[in-house]
């Protein structure tokens, strides 16, 4: 990868070689989840981190998060440098883990109820933020289920929640693991549609995590694609199809090249990852 | 009659099929009523005796709803406290299973001798033998948690209290009324076998009485107050379970 370093400075998201272990113990060993990542993230882009699994594209986005501090590296979001969980993103995973006990509304409210400063005006500002999380369910095309239970609605309108869910908070970062991952192939692509225009009003930056190569080159401004053990960024690919991007582009050539590129990558990857299994 | 009427009356018949069965073996086989007396002996007996046999059996209920009310605090604090531990969990877990192997009516001649023949054995069995069914439920709703969600909440800066008391304890909730039901019944228990050698009052009293006075018609009806107490008790929590956590029971969490 080649990254011009003048790009760091102005970097929403920026990583600076860095390397993850597990523990201490693996740390002596050199064994590294992810190794030497750098990466630039412009404010408002949306990138996708494509990868076979168990990659650390997860730990990638516990990096990004503050969730897990890097072993050696330096993590900067938004020109500050990340020394503990990031209350300016949002997360959201194949599995929608809404709360059963709670209605669609509440399960979308409950992030404010935690977060600061809305944890503590919560109580006076119920109304507005209950408004608030209706419209951003009606932009999803949830619009009349704020008191249904999450056992009522299918598993697409449960991703939607969840999306929601990570959303209400106004993050200026939204990070979505396999977020699709589980949905049929035409509610994913629905769901596609829903998150672009999402991005696309809101203009926060999205890091997603998949291994849906059409979903990553779809959505994102810049394709990333991770090798295995160790976690490494081996390919950075700009997509450059203009936008807005209807679901029709997925059928032109210059949509499918772009996917049978990547695909050549990882295959490439996973036959030299095998050849070095075999060699060790 | 369709297929959940017959669920419920199901029960019902079973029971009378059980009485009039054994009324006839009795009736039949002219069974002396100092063996094995007739459900008719027993009925009579529970009539004659009725004003004692209440007496006996709100002493009996008393005493275990004061039992189980001490379970429940001790279960859900411990619970509480393991489940939300590791540390907590590692040091007292295996303590805990040691102690609820051991026999319960074995405690009950050292507590005699702590507070003396009466209430305090009875009350202490009863919550001895109960609350550790309310712990182990506490502790594992709270401990079955997704990663997932706890990184959403942890990323916004959630502590552990927030994630316990907003998402471990609203879904402990099932497993906890759960463990109410099956806990009331052994309450139960506690308070009876205590009541058999340490009082002078409570249906274990009067069993242990009537039997010495071979009056089998009134052991019989000792056993039959405290099964339907036992009985009651469990719907009452079955039926509070089912209206408070309804969300549990839709089967639709997480397939």
């Amino acid at each position: 990868m080649s990254d011009t370093p003048a790009a760091t400075d102005t970097a929403f998201v920026d990583f600076r070689k860095v390397w993850l272990a597990y523990n201490e113990d693996l740390h002596a060993k050199g064994i590294f989840a992810v190794e030497d990542i750098n990466l630039q993230v412009q404010q408002g882009e949306f990138i996708a981190i494509v990868g076979p699994s168990g990659c650390g594209k997860s730990t990638f986005m516990k990096l990004t998060t503050g969730l897990k501090r890097p072993s050696k590296g330096q993590i900067f979001v938004d020109g500050k440098p990340v020394d503990g969980p990031l209350k300016i993103s949002g997360m959201a995973f194949q599995a929608p883990s809404l709360l059963p006990w709670r209605t669609t509304l509440d399960n979308v409210l409950l992030p404010l109820e935690i977060v600061e400063p809305h944890r503590s005006q919560f109580k006076a500002k119920r109304k507005e933020y209950e408004a608030r999380a209706s419209a951003l369910l009606a932009s999803v095309g949830l619009g009349g289920m704020e008191q249904k239970f999450p056992w009522q609605l299918s598993g697409g309108m449960q991703q939607r929640a969840s999306i929601c869910r990570a959303l209400i908070h106004e993050p200026k970062m939204l990070l979505l693991d396999e977020p699709f991952g589980a949905l049929d192939a035409f509610t994913r692509e629905e769901l596609w549609c829903t998150l672009r225009d999402l991005q696309a009003a809101q203009k926060f930056n999205v890091i997603l995590v998949t291994h849906d190569l059409r979903e990553s080159v779809f959505l994102a401004d810049t394709v990333y694609v991770m090798s295995k053990g160790p976690g490494r960024f081996v390919v950075k690919r700009h997509i450059d199809l203009p936008r807005p991007r209807d679901l029709e582009i997925t059928y032109t050539p210059e949509f499918t090249d772009i996917v049978h590129e990547l695909r050549g990558h990882i295959g490439a990857m996973r036959k030299t990852g095998a050849s070095a299994a075999i060699s060790q | 009659m369709n297929r959940k009427q017959q669920e419920a009356w199901a029960p019902w018949v079973l029971m009378a099929a059980t009485i009039i069965i054994w009324q006839i073996i009795c009736s039949a086989f002219n069974v002396s009523e100092f063996i094995f007396p007739s459900p008719m002996r027993i009925l009579e007996q529970t009539i004659e005796h009725s004003s004692t046999i209440a007496g006996h059996a709100w002493r009996t209920f008393w005493v275990t709803m004061v039992g189980f009310a001490i379970a429940i605090v001790v279960g859900v604090l411990l619970g509480f406290l393991i489940g939300s531990s590791r540390l907590a969990y590692a040091a007292m877990y295996p303590l805990m299973t040691a102690f609820n192997a051991l026999p319960k009516a074995a405690f009950v001649p050292i507590l005699v001798v702590w507070f003396g023949i009466g209430v305090g054995p009875a009350v202490l069995t009863a919550f001895l033998i109960s609350f550790f069914p309310i712990m182990v439920n506490i502790a594992t709703g709270l401990a079955t948690l997704e990663p997932e969600l706890e990184d959403v909440l942890r990323v916004l800066g959630a502590k552990r209290w927030d994630v316990l008391t907003k998402v471990g304890l609203p879904r402990s909730m099932p497993y906890f009324y759960g463990s109410l039901k099956v806990a009331i019944t052994l309450a139960f228990v506690g308070t009876t076998v205590s009541e058999m050698t340490a009082s002078d009052r409570g249906i274990g009293y009067l069993l242990i009485s009537a039997g010495s006075s071979m009056q089998m018609g009134l052991a019989f009806s000792g056993l039959l107050v405290v099964g339907i107490m036992a009985m009651l008790m469990y719907e009452l929590f079955s039926y509070v379970e089912k209206h408070t956590t309804a969300w549990a029971h839709r089967g639709s969490q997480g397939e």
